[in-house]
Formats: structure tokens, C-alpha cells, sequence
């Protein structure tokens, strides 16, 4: 069914919680980026005028978007999710170095970084392969096949090397689970990241002993009660889970660079060095600790400006806020940022048409995934992992890419009550 | 349960971040803290040190710039190490070491590596400094001391340690803080204000300008100057006088409570505590444990006063009305008590005598009979002791004197306690107490405390607290505590007596040879039992020769205390120093100069040294 655009209904909500986070997102990075003798204020070598450049055009870009048809993202979906892939194989021919990571194509002044942008076509893809009628996710071969759709992106730019970004499309195994996919695969998950964790704290040995002990414990418990368990059965099991210890274990050794290693060494506590590889958490965690409850007053806080915490208008951009803002300004970015995810969840759950809902649902875990990762890292909870906050990080093509996936869904919701 | 997992992670993910900010940044305020300390970094400007003056103006002590030779080891490049070592007058190796040392407790901050240049060494460096980048010379203040005396009234300042700082947080690393003496008095006047620059620093510690525009910044206050009492010229004369000698000496102005001079032997050069060899100097001063050059006798040293402390025991009897002035009592060479006839001896001197002769003939056995008279005049000794003290208290004796000087001592007047505890049958008599009457036995005094209570019979009956301080600048007062007239229990009507008695000491008394022309000097010798633990056992050595006096008899302008330790009879040494002292100060110039001769050129080492010599000795001599 056509539509027109007098008939379409944005939600406004979740422009203006956008329109709140990209402006208090912009004012932070002004803090945390401007000096004392720096130029003035539209000399484009400023990192805040350059965002302020990016803010605009990204509003142009809303415009294209939103003119658009929503049955354009639906029908172009494979396309544009090719397109993605070729832009990131690319890379590895034509792609700069940045930070010790080829993920960028240098065009004129501007760097772009095509796996902001791939999330939004992976996200699309994976949408439209779930909501084909012909698909069903409780049969093994079309799990695979969306799995492989996720997983290609993944693949693609791990060897970057970007193990951040990667992470990101575990977020859509929600996704999929809201679509039917068994709740083991969740289980699965969680048993073996704590599997994962448990290795990398106490080593492989121990756990295969542990494994072992627990193993043999349930199986003669079983056979007093005359419950006749079968020994094969057991045994697979212990001997899968030892294996998995024994193979992360061998992965983090051996095929993880030391500078990976020794990030999830500090967040695990194995290593107390607040001089050395730790400085980052520490300094973000002293810049966020030290702002009390109300802050230390925008552009005043003493921590953003001596540069204490490295990267803070990118990825560290979260401490300038609990620095400046104190307990009050950061649970409200928390609280914005809470109510963007519920919001977009919740017009997800609303969509009429599977494919929006799927996308919309993508939308709100990639987010959620981003925001988890990000805060619970510069607060210290998690392993410094280099991905940016949403719409607050200094960068252009993490602007971009956040605006165009948030934007196909508001596209996308606006058309929902003219869906068949 | 599908719809909801995702939205129920994302409320509990909020619930646990709002968790950690609330424990970040209320909950956990050592993060506050790190913050401080890392990005502003506070720098103080130290204030100079305030000025110390004489009663006269004279100054005594002010402050001198130093220079140290300063480096930042990142900054330093393209050193010719051989020609710098040469400038630096510092061999190769050493200067090495202090680099490595400096490289290690930071690259990119200043560490001194030559502290406190002269000022020889500094002319000659500041011309060519600029040629050795990463090196520069840094100004810093210290004590300049204008007299080679006084080190015991002036005390000594250092820079403050972890553990002064932990005592007392207003101190910051580097600053300075008087550790004895008028210093440590007074080091909140002297002290000043600090002044304080905050800088922003970035993670490099680099300083990247001022913190919030400077509004918190502050300017250093000069520390105020202060004036003692001291005369400075008399303090040095005293000092002189004591060559090869040790004891002290206290003069107080009797009207006001000053101290003109407070004499302690052996003393040392203040200024051998400043500079370089501080250290080396100060370990020397503190480990001799014969001579104790840092104890101040002036104040500490209690001794049993000797006969000085007859004319307290007359004054008391006279206020007690136990005794007439014109009452004779008879000696017949000492004083006998005791069941078995116990005698406590006297010396050759016309009998019988009154008050004023027992005074200048200082006869023991006349004191000894008004003291008995004192204590018997209660139903029990223990009152009588009792009230004789409360005397001796209104005298400034038996507990500090509450001057403005952090060190002293209590000295010691018994009371009926100290005997109920030595005899616990409560069975004693005055008698037992006897030698008290004659300064000896239990009582113990400090020289200041001797010299405070000649000041009260030198104003007939009143003393003012002994004092140092005269002026502070800006201030219109000293503590009303140094004005306030402290009134002795005896009546004034009853010194005159006991004046007459003392000038008769000078006139044909023990002293009569000490009379200096055109000054009417009332004195009193002493001669004070030495009994000293060496080695784990006491040995009685030569008496401390003691002497008290003031001057002129009528409007008295100087009261002195002197204690020569080892100095035999009381006219010997302490008697020519108190007569010199006295003709010193009033008179400015000395014409007794055989007197002088013979006290300058005197020495007491041999007798200092005779217990140590490992000989058996001979005493009194």
C-alpha cells in the first residue's frame, strides 16, 4: 500500500531524546576538547566545530532518510547489505591505519569507518531474512544461515583488528530469541561466557578439574537414586566443557595480542597496575569519582582538562559528563538513554509488519549493547573494550551510523499504521 | 517472556550503573581526593621569616638567600659532564649517582643536586647556568645569623619531615618550622603566611596554566618580627665569661619580669646549624652526652640552691613571727639534733649572730633553728611543711614558671607527702627535714627560678613572670600573663631585713671581696653538694658554686642567678661572674678587670674531666 507523507506519523519522542543526546553529547565534547589557547571557535581543527559539522549534516542525512519509502529498506535490504560487506573487504586493500587499526577510507579531509555503517545493513539483512515466510528459526539450517549473516560483518572486521565493533552483533542474538530462536542458545551463551571468564581468572586446569569433580558429583548422586544416567552422555558433556576451557584458554594465549590479553587481565583484577596498562580505567574512574553529586561545573572539571583520561572525547566521553555533571548529570544521560532503548523496544513491539519489528528490536540491542559496554567500561565494571557511546563519542561515521539505524526505524514506525 | 527478557536486562542494567555512579561519586569520596591531588597542583610560595631583635634593636637574627642547583633530567641535553663537574666542584661519580637519583624520582620534576651554594660558588655558576639546559639555580631562604650566641634562646629551624607534616597538616613539604627556642615559641608569629599559586596540571604534570583564572591564589606574608628582652651585649658578655666552664646564668630586669640574659654552658654557634654542613654539626652537638651543649642549664638544670635559699627560709620565718631581728642565736661551729647527737656543720664566723649577720656570715646553724621553729609552729610537721611550702610557691618555686620558652623544669619543693612517703610510719620530725633550711636536701630549683625569686626580694615582696618576649611588630601588647604582678606571701615590711643582710654580704660577708665601685650590689653565695651518677654509681664530686644578687639595693635594675657547676665555693666562680654581669650591665664597662682576668682565663675542664680520667680524685679543692 502506497503512502504519502501528510498521512506519516514520526515519533517525536524518540527524535527529541535523540535531538537531547546528540546536543548534551556535542556540549561535552566541547569541554572535554577545547584548551585554554586553543583557536576560535569556527576554526575547523577543533574537534567541537568538526562535530558540530557532523551534527548538521547528520540532519541532512534525516531528512534523505526519512523521504524515503519504508518499503525501500525492506526491498533493498540484501543490496545494501552486499554493498556493506564490499566496504569492508575493501579495507583490506584500500583502507588507512588509524590508531593501530586499518578500519578507515581516507576521502579528502574526512576519515570514514565503514563498520559504523554496517550494523544499520546487517541489521536490515538479518530483518529481512527472519521475516521471509519461508524461514523458520527453530529449524538448525536457517538458524545457520542467520547466523552467518551476523557473523560475515563480525569476520570481517575482527582482523581490523576491532575486537570492540565485532562484539557488538552478539547484541543480535536478542533479536532472534524474540523471534523464536531457543532459549538454550541464550543459556548457551551465558554458560559459556562464564566459562569464558572462569578460564581466563583461575586457568583451564582448574576449571577441567572443577568440571570433572561436578560431573562425577551429579552422576553418582544420580545413580544412588537409581536414576541409571548414561556414562556417555556425562562424559561428552565434561569433556565439551574442558575442551572449551582448554581452547580459550589456548585462543587467549595465543592468537589475542598482548594488548587484549592485558586488558581483560586488569578488569579480572589479576593485575593491580594503576601506572600502567589500568591507567585508563582508573584515571576515567578518578575523573567520574570526583565530580560528587553535582559536578564540578561545565568546562571546570580539573580531570577532562589536564587530559587525565586518554581518549575522552571519543570513547572515555561518558567520565567528562560524571566529572562535570557529578551524580545528578550522569543518571540523567543513564535515564535518556534508558528511555531511548525502552522506547524504541517498545514501537518494535508494535510494528505490524515483522520486518519492522525485527529491525526495530535490532536497533534497540545494538544501542543497548553500546551503551552497556561503553558506560560499564569507563565506570570500571567491565574490560576497556574501544566502542563508542552513542550519539554523545566525537567521530563522524559513529554519528552517521547511529542516525541512519535509529532513523529507518523512526521510518519505518512512521509508516506502520498503512501496513497491510 | 520472549517480549520482555531484552527490557527487563536494559531496567536492571540501569539500576546497576545508577549503583555504581551513586558508589563513585557519593558513596567512595577517595576519588574526590586522587582528583586533587593529580590534576591541580598546588605551589607555595614561602613567606620570609620574620626578624629577631635585641631589647636594644640590635638584630640578631635575619634571613640570607641560598641557592641550590636544580634539575629537571628530561630537559637536560648535550652536557659536557667534565666541565659542569669542574664548575660544580663535585667529582664525576658523585655527581652521576645524584642525576640517576634525581632521574628516578622523576624525569620531568626539579630535584636539587647541589643544595645550598655559597655564596662565592653562586656568583661564579649564575654567569654560565644557562649554558647546561635542564639546570638551573632555585632561591630559598634561610636563617642569617648576625651573633655567634644566643644559640639556646634563639633555638633552630628546619625543614619539616613526614613526621611534623603528620603532626601537623598547615605544613607542606619543604617549608620550614622552628624546632626549639624563641623559633619554636613564637613560630606562629615568625612563621608568616604562605602564599599559594594552583596550577592545572595535565597527566603529564606538566603545569598547562592557572586553575580557574587564579581567583584561589594567594600572596606569601611576611612573617613579624619580635624583640626579646635579651640584651645582647651582656648575653654575649655572660657567654664569654663562661669559657671552659659550665652552668648558667639568668639576669632578669626585677620591675618587669625581662630577661636580660640567659647563659647556658657549654653553648654553640647558631650558625653552625644552617647551611650544608647542618647535619654533620647538629649530629655532633646532639651525641656529646658529657658536655650536653643543647641542654639549656639556664632552664633545666635543677640543683639544690645552697645557701641562696637561706634568705627564703629567713623571710618566712619572719612572716611566721617565729623569730625576732635582733634575736641572737649561738653557733658553736653547727647545728646538733638528733637523739644521738647528729650535727650539721657550720664555719668559722663570730657567735652568736642575728638575722641580718646569719645572712652575710650565711650561718647554718642559725637557719637551721628559725626553719625548726617554722615547722614547729604547726601541731604537726605535716602542716608545718605544708605551709612553709605555700610559701616557697608564691616564690614561682616547685613547678614551671610559665615563661616563653618551650623547655623547663619543675625543680622540686618537698611537702609533707614527700616525707610521709619516705618515712611510712608517719614518724618524722622537722629535724628530719633540716637540710632544707640550708638549700640542701630535698629542695631542688632551676637557675631561672633562683633568679625569680631574688627578683621578688629585690621589689620587696612581688615578681613579675620572667619573659623574653618585648615587641612583636603590629602589635600593641605582649600577653597580659608577662604584666600581671605575682604578690608573695610575705609581707613587704619584712625584705628590708634580709636586703641589709645580702648587702652585708658584699660589704664584709663571703663575698666582701667581689665589691665593685659606685654599685650597691645585695648578694648571696652558695655552695651546693654534687653528688653525679657515673657509670651506675653516684659519687659525690666538687660543689656547684651558686650565687645570687641584684642591683643597685635601692630600685634594682638587674637580678641574676649564677650557677658554675663543679665551681667549688659560691664566691669563687659564680660570685665574679654574677659582679661582672652586674657591673656590665649598669655600668656598660668593666673596671674590675682583675676579676675579669681571672675568670676569663680560668678554666674548669681539668675538674669536669676528673671523674672520667679513670684516676681516683680528689674533691674541693
Amino acid at each position: 500500500m502506497a503512502t504519502t507523507k501528510n498521512t506519516l506519523k514520526f515519533d517525536w519522542i524518540i527524535i527529541l531524546l535523540f535531538l537531547a543526546l546528540i546536543s548534551i553529547g556535542w556540549v561535552n565534547i566541547y569541554s572535554a576538547s577545547y584548551t585554554q589557547a586553543g583557536g576560535t571557535f569556527f576554526d575547523f581543527s577543533n574537534m567541537y566545530t568538526k562535530q558540530l559539522l557532523w551534527i548538521f549534516l547528520s540532519f541532512i542525512l534525516i531528512v534523505f532518510i526519512l523521504a524515503l519509502e519504508a518499503k525501500f529498506y525492506e526491498r533493498f535490504s540484501s543490496i545494501i547489505y552486499l554493498v556493506s560487506l564490499l566496504t569492508l573487504l575493501g579495507l583490506y586493500s584500500f583502507g588507512n591505519t588509524i590508531n593501530g587499526a586499518t578500519s578507515w577510507y581516507l576521502i579528502g579531509p574526512a576519515s570514514i569507518q565503514p563498520s559504523e555503517f554496517a550494523k544499520a545493513a546487517t541489521a536490515l539483512a538479518l530483518a529481512k531474512y527472519v521475516s521471509d515466510i519461508q524461514t523458520n528459526m527453530n529449524a538448525f539450517k536457517d538458524q545457520l544461515k542467520a547466523f552467518l549473516i551476523l557473523a560475515l560483518p563480525a569476520i570481517f572486521i575482527i582482523p581490523q583488528p576491532d575486537p570492540g565493533s565485532a562484539l557488538i552483533y552478539v547484541a543480535f542474538i536478542f533479536p532472534l530469541y524474540r523471534e523464536g530462536l531457543h532459549f538454550v542458545y541464550l543459556l548457551l551463551g551465558f554458560f559459556a561466557a562464564a566459562l569464558f571468564v572462569g578460564t581466563l581468572v583461575v586457568g583451564a586446569p582448574w576449571i577441567g578439574f572443577l568440571v570433572a569433580l561436578i560431573t562425577i558429583g551429579i552422576f553418582l548422586k544420580n545413580k544412588k537414586q537409581k536414576l541409571k544416567p548414561s556414562v556417555f552422555k556425562y562424559a561428552t558433556i565434561a569433556i565439551a566443557c574442558v575442551s572449551f576451557a582448554f581452547s580459550v584458554s589456548y585462543i587467549f594465549n595465543n592468537v589475542f595480542e598482548q594488548r587484549h590479553r592485558d586488558r581483560f587481565n586488569i578488569v579480572l583484577g589479576k593485575e593491580i597496575d594503576t601506572k600502567g596498562i589500568g591507567y585508563n580505567t582508573n584515571q576515567s574512574e578518578i575523573a567520574i569519582g570526583s565530580g560528587g553529586w553535582f559536578g564540578k561545573g561545565w568546562t571546570q572539571g580539573t580531570q577532562t582538562k589536564g587530559n587525565f583520561v586518554p581518549e575522552q572525547h571519543t570513547d572515555y566521553i561518558f567520565s567528562t559528563v560524571g566529572e562535570e555533571w557529578g551524580f545528578i548529570g550522569s543518571l540523567g544521560v543513564v535515564i535518556l538513554f534508558i528511555f531511548l532503548i525502552i522506547r524504541v523496544l517498545v514501537l518494535a513491539e508494535q510494528q505490524k509488519s515483522q520486518f519492522a519489528r525485527i529491525y526495530g528490536y535490532s536497533v534497540g540491542a545494538i544501542l543497548f549493547f553500546h551503551f552497556f559496554i561503553n558506560v560499564g567500561m569507563v565506570t570500571g565494571l567491565f574490560p576497556t573494550v574501544g566502542i563508542p557511546l552513542p550519539f554523545f563519542s566525537y567521530g563522524g561515521s559513529g554519528l552517521w551510523g547511529f542516525t541512519i539505524l535509529l532513523f529507518i526505524f523512526v521510518r519505518l514506525d512512521a509508516s506502520n499504521y498503512y501496513y497491510t | 517472556m520472549r517480549k520482555f527478557l531484552l527490557l527487563f536486562i536494559v531496567l536492571v542494567t540501569a539500576l546497576v550503573f545508577t549503583g555504581r555512579l551513586f558508589y563513585l561519586q557519593i558513596y567512595d569520596t577517595s576519588f574526590a581526593k586522587l582528583s586533587e591531588n593529580n590534576a591541580v597542583k598546588t605551589v607555595y610560595d614561602f613567606p620570609q621569616r620574620g626578624y629577631i631583635f635585641d631589647r636594644n634593636g640590635t638584630l640578631l637574627v635575619q634571613n640570607q638567600p641560598s641557592y641550590d642547583v636544580m634539575v629537571i633530567p628530561r630537559e637536560v641535553k648535550d652536557l659536557d659532564t667534565v666541565a659542569f663537574c669542574e664548575l660544580l666542584h663535585i667529582s664525576k661519580e658523585k655527581f652521576l649517582k645524584k642525576l640517576a637519583i634525581a632521574k628516578r624520582y622523576s624525569p620531568r620534576l626539579a630535584s636539587p643536586i647541589i643544595p645550598q651554594l655559597t655564596k662565592e660558588e653562586y656568583a661564579s655558576l649564575s654567569e654560565k647556568i644557562h649554558k647546561y639546559r635542564g639546570f638551573f639555580i632555585q632561591k630559598r631562604s634561610l636563617r642569617d645569623y648576625e651573633v655567634s650566641h644566643s644559640a639556646n634562646v634563639l633555638g633552630y629551624i628546619r625543614e619539616v619531615d613526614q613526621n611534623i607534616i603528620d603532626r601537623n597538616p598547615a605544613y607542606e613539604l619543604g617549608e620550614i618550622i622552628g624546632m626549639t627556642g624563641i623559633e619554636k615559641q613564637y613560630e606562629q608569629i615568625l612563621r608568616g603566611t604562605k602564599g599559594v599559586k594552583y596550577i592545572q596540571k595535565d597527566r603529564f604534570n606538566r603545569d598547562i596554566g592557572t586553575y580557574k583564572g587564579g581567583i584561589f591564589d594567594t600572596l606569601p606574608k611576611r612573617g613579624k618580627d619580635i624583640t626579646l628582652t635579651i640584651d645582647a651585649t651582656l648575653q654575649a658578655y655572660g657567654e664569654k665569661l663562661f669559657t671552659n666552664k659550665r652552668g648558667g646564668i639568668v639576669a632578669i630586669e626585677p620591675s618587669s619580669g625581662e630577661i636580660l640574659s640567659l647563659v647556658t654552658a657549654p653553648n654553640y654557634d647558631p650558625g653552625l646549624l644552617v647551611g650544608r654542613e647542618r647535619s654533620e654539626n647538629f649530629t655532633k652537638l646532639y651525641y656529646d652526652t658529657i658536655a650536653i651543649p643543647l641542654f639549656d642549664r639556664g632552664l633545666k638544670a635543677e640543683y639544690p640552691p645552697g645557701s641562696p635559699f637561706k634568705t627564703l627560709t629567713a623571710l618566712i620565718a619572719m612572716q611566721e613571727n617565729v623569730v625576732r631581728l635582733d634575736e641572737k642565736i649561738e653557733c658553736r661551729g653547727g647545728y646538733y639534733y638528733g637523739k644521738r647527737g647528729r650535727k650539721l656543720g657550720c664555719h668559722e664566723h663570730k657567735s652568736p649572730i642575728n638575722l641580718q649577720g646569719g645572712i652575710a656570715k650565711s650561718c647554718n646553724t642559725y637557719f637551721c633553728n628559725v626553719y625548726k621553729r617554722v615547722i614547729e609552729k604547726y601541731n604537726t610537721p605535716q602542716k608545718g611543711i605544708d605551709n612553709w611550702k605555700n610559701h616557697l610557691t608564691s616564690f614561682g618555686l616547685g613547678n614551671y614558671l610559665g615563661y616563653d620558652l618551650p623547655v623547663g623544669s619543675k625543680g622540686k619543693i618537698p611537702s609533707s607527702k614527700t616525707y610521709d612517703a619516705k618515712y611510712p610510719n608517719n614518724n618524722w620530725y622537722a629535724t628530719a627535714t633540716i637540710s632544707n633550711a640550708i638549700g640542701q636536701g630535698e629542695v631542688l630549683l632551676t637557675p631561672i627560678q633562683m633568679a625569680n625569686f631574688t627578683a621578688a626580694i629585690a621589689n620587696r615582696g612581688w615578681w613579675v613572670r620572667p619573659h623574653m618576649i618585648k615587641n612583636i611588630q603590629d602589635h600593641d601588647t605582649i600577653a597580659k600573663k608577662f604584666k600581671h604582678i605575682n604578690k608573695t606571701s610575705i609581707d613587704s615590711k619584712y625584705f628590708e631585713p634580709i636586703i641589709e643582710g645580702m648587702h652585708d654580704v658584699y660589704r664584709d660577708g663571703t663575698a666582701s671581696f667581689l665589691k665593685i665601685p659606685d654599685i650597691e650590689i645585695c648578694g648571696k653565695t652558695g655552695t651546693a653538694e654534687n653528688f653525679k651518677k657515673i657509670d651506675g654509681s653516684v659519687k659525690q664530686l666538687t660543689d656547684h658554686s651558686v650565687f645570687v644578687a641584684f642591683a643597685p639595693k635601692d630600685n634594682p635594675k638587674i637580678a641574676i642567678a649564677v650557677f658554675v657547676e663543679n665551681g667549688y665555693w659560691g664566691a669563687r666562680w659564680a660570685g665574679r661572674i654574677a659582679s661582672l654581669m652586674i657591673e656590665k650591665y649598669i655600668k656598660g664597662e668593666i673596671t674590675r678587670t682583675d676579676m675579669e682576668a681571672f675568670v676569663l682565663n680560668g678554666s674548669l675542664e681539668d675538674e669536669y674531666n676528673k671523674p672520667y680520667a679513670g684516676k681516683p680524685f680528689k674533691i674541693n679543692q
